[in-house]
């Protein structure tokens, strides 16, 4: 293990560390913390600058219900997840069968095909921007839910193929093998042999996803506009525009746009990580 | 019709799987990209005739000091968004320990990589502000005056770079604690019998085995500095006058928002950003490509 344990170390130098630990988070996190602080304060508190004293009066139930009552957050929100659950399953089941594809079979341009979707990946947005939006509003779905979702599922296929792809390529391949001497059929083995040892693999990709999704905010801002359409990221930077130095609002509301990602993380924190370390070891 | 499926089904399967992926993405990607090239030789507004211009797009930007000021500030993000690899190394060193509670430690160290850019955005321009910033309250404790990091033109850039940074560099300590993880230990046993230990140790025996992880920290690294345009947006919308422009969001501003939408040179923004990133995923392949042959 490296670095030495600091077990292994002096009393010392494990006194410090067991300080600098909490410590080293604080400095990291202060920002996010100082913006959970902001949610709760009172508006007089905010008028007369005390931002960084005692609150005079915590008014969380207040901010958290006002920003809903006042605003369309709660649309948003409802948006976010009306474009990021179709995502999800629309790109993890693309890429299971085109991943699939890439890595049980031979044939040529397959390599191509991989590099395709893997260099499509990388590209800038903006490169896409004015056709997809053209493409968009001439199939006439701009500025709806199922015109960002199409495209988001087109675009995460990409990353998705690869990551499904490698993940299949490392399985046991005398599994298929045997499969195809008892005779079983190419479409039986991809749903019965191969798609049940995938669940990590969906698993992983459909957090990474979410998060992926749920954050995306340029696609947002170019495919959707006003508050019956657009998601959270969006939504929040008109309300930045709405609320000039409200910032107990804005910090209530930046605090509602992260928790559904934060939650997901938490829970799912195995897979996320597994998804997004994916290559980091040989 | 039975007959020629099974006895073929090996030949078509693959194809029947990949058709709908593969035409998703040839739709909504590839042939965009195309597209893109080719709208960046017309004058168009996205809602009328598109006028063919030749190359006048891309001659207007070599005269166009946004565009060059939007360059510039890309190479800054690229070479500063750098210190994400070294910094994120740095916190994963600090975090590889065996204590009572670490795995806690680490996923909040991670916290800032899963929330959206727009809120990190949100979090760092009031960080910054210059009345009620934490920033500036610290700076005042040192004597020091309150600078508007957002509103002055020479600081905005690396303001915004500094925020990005943030997650940037938790992503990074997350792919180095996994490539630690799967450090060999008898290596670093038999190096600490040589008498190895510190920076050395770390630079010979340990960076070494890193290697994958630092690929594609600088992988992500690269992608995230070009794709900058979230935290521009929420935190100066370009400004001030413009000055934290980058090619992505320039694009943007050009192609719609109130400047007038001008698709063409947009386009021709765009095309510029691609073949800078192309260079990028060219490398990327062939290493891939080099990769899959040794298997």
């Amino acid at each position: 293990m490296f670095p030495k344990p600091i077990q292994k170390s002096s009393p010392w130098a494990q006194q410090l560390y067991r300080v600098a630990l909490p410590l080293a988070l604080l400095v990291w996190l202060l920002p996010l913390i100082a913006v959970a602080l902001t949610s709760v304060r009172s508006q007089g508190d905010i008028v007369a600058g005390n931002y960084w004293g005692w609150p005079t009066s915590f008014n969380m139930l207040e901010n958290y219900t006002g920003i809903f009552q006042q605003t369309p957050i709660g649309n948003y929100i409802f948006n976010s997840f009306r474009v990021t659950i179709p995502t999800v399953i629309g790109a993890v089941t693309l890429s299971c069968m085109a991943g699939y594809a890439l890595a049980v079979y031979r044939f040529k341009g397959n390599l191509a095909l991989f590099f395709l979707f893997v260099a499509g990946n990388f590209i800038p947005f903006q490169i896409l921007m004015v056709p997809v939006r053209d493409f968009t509003v001439s199939l006439g779905i701009y500025n709806t839910i199922s015109g960002l979702a199409l495209f988001h599922i087109a675009f995460q296929t990409g990353f998705c193929t690869l990551f499904m792809r490698n993940f299949i390529k490392a399985m046991p391949f005398e599994l298929i093998e045997a499969a195809r001497v008892e005779g079983v059929s190419e479409l039986r083995i991809f749903w019965f042999v191969v798609l049940p040892l995938m669940k990590p693999a969906i698993a992983a990709l459909s957090v990474l996803i979410f998060t992926f999704i749920w954050n995306d905010y340029f696609w947002a801002m170019v495919l959707t506009q006003g508050a019956d359409t657009q998601p959270i990221t969006a939504g929040l930077n008109s309300l930045n525009g709405q609320w000039v130095s409200a910032w107990h609002l804005v910090s209530a509301g930046s605090i509602v746009a992260a928790l559904p990602p934060v939650l997901m993380f938490f829970l799912m924190q195995r897979h996320f990580i597994a998804g997004l370390t994916l290559g980091a070891v040989k | 019709m039975r007959d020629f499926w099974r006895s073929n089904q090996q030949r078509i399967a693959p194809w029947l799987f990949l058709l709908p992926g593969v035409l998703m993405f040839l739709i909504y990607v590839i042939i965009p990209i195309f597209q893109s090239i080719n709208i960046s030789f017309y004058a168009w507004d996205g809602l009328g005739e598109k006028d063919y211009v030749g190359v006048a797009n891309y001659v207007e930007l070599m005269d166009d000091e946004a565009f060059y000021t939007s360059l510039k500030n890309n190479i800054i993000w690229l070479v500063l968004y750098m210190l994400a690899i070294p910094a994120g190394l740095f916190v994963a060193l600090f975090l590889n320990q065996n204590v009572r509670g670490i795995r806690i430690y680490k996923s909040l160290f991670f916290f800032p990589f899963v929330i959206s850019q727009v809120v990190v955005g949100l979090v760092f321009a009031w960080f910054y502000d210059p009345s009620n910033g934490l920033l500036n309250i610290v700076l005042g404790w040192f004597g020091v005056d309150a600078i508007a990091v957002l509103a002055d033109e020479e600081l905005v850039t690396y303001g915004i770079i500094a925020a990005g940074l943030w997650p940037q560099t938790a992503y990074c300590m997350i792919l180095y604690l996994t490539g630690l993880n799967a450090v060999d230990g008898e290596q670093i046993e038999a190096a600490r019998l040589d008498n190895a230990k510190g920076v050395k140790l770390l630079w010979y025996v340990i960076l070494p085995q890193l290697r994958p992880a630092t690929f594609i920290a600088v992988v992500v690294t690269v992608i995230g500095a070009l794709r900058s345009f979230d935290l521009i947006s929420i935190m100066t919308d370009g400004g001030p006058w413009g000055s934290s422009r980058v090619l992505a969001f320039y694009m943007y501003e050009q192609a719609f928002s109130e400047y007038g939408f001008r698709m063409g040179y947009g386009a021709a923004i765009a095309v510029v950003l691609f073949a800078i990133m192309m260079l990028y995923i060219a490398a990327f392949l062939y290493k891939m490509y080099r990769d899959e042959r040794g298997r």
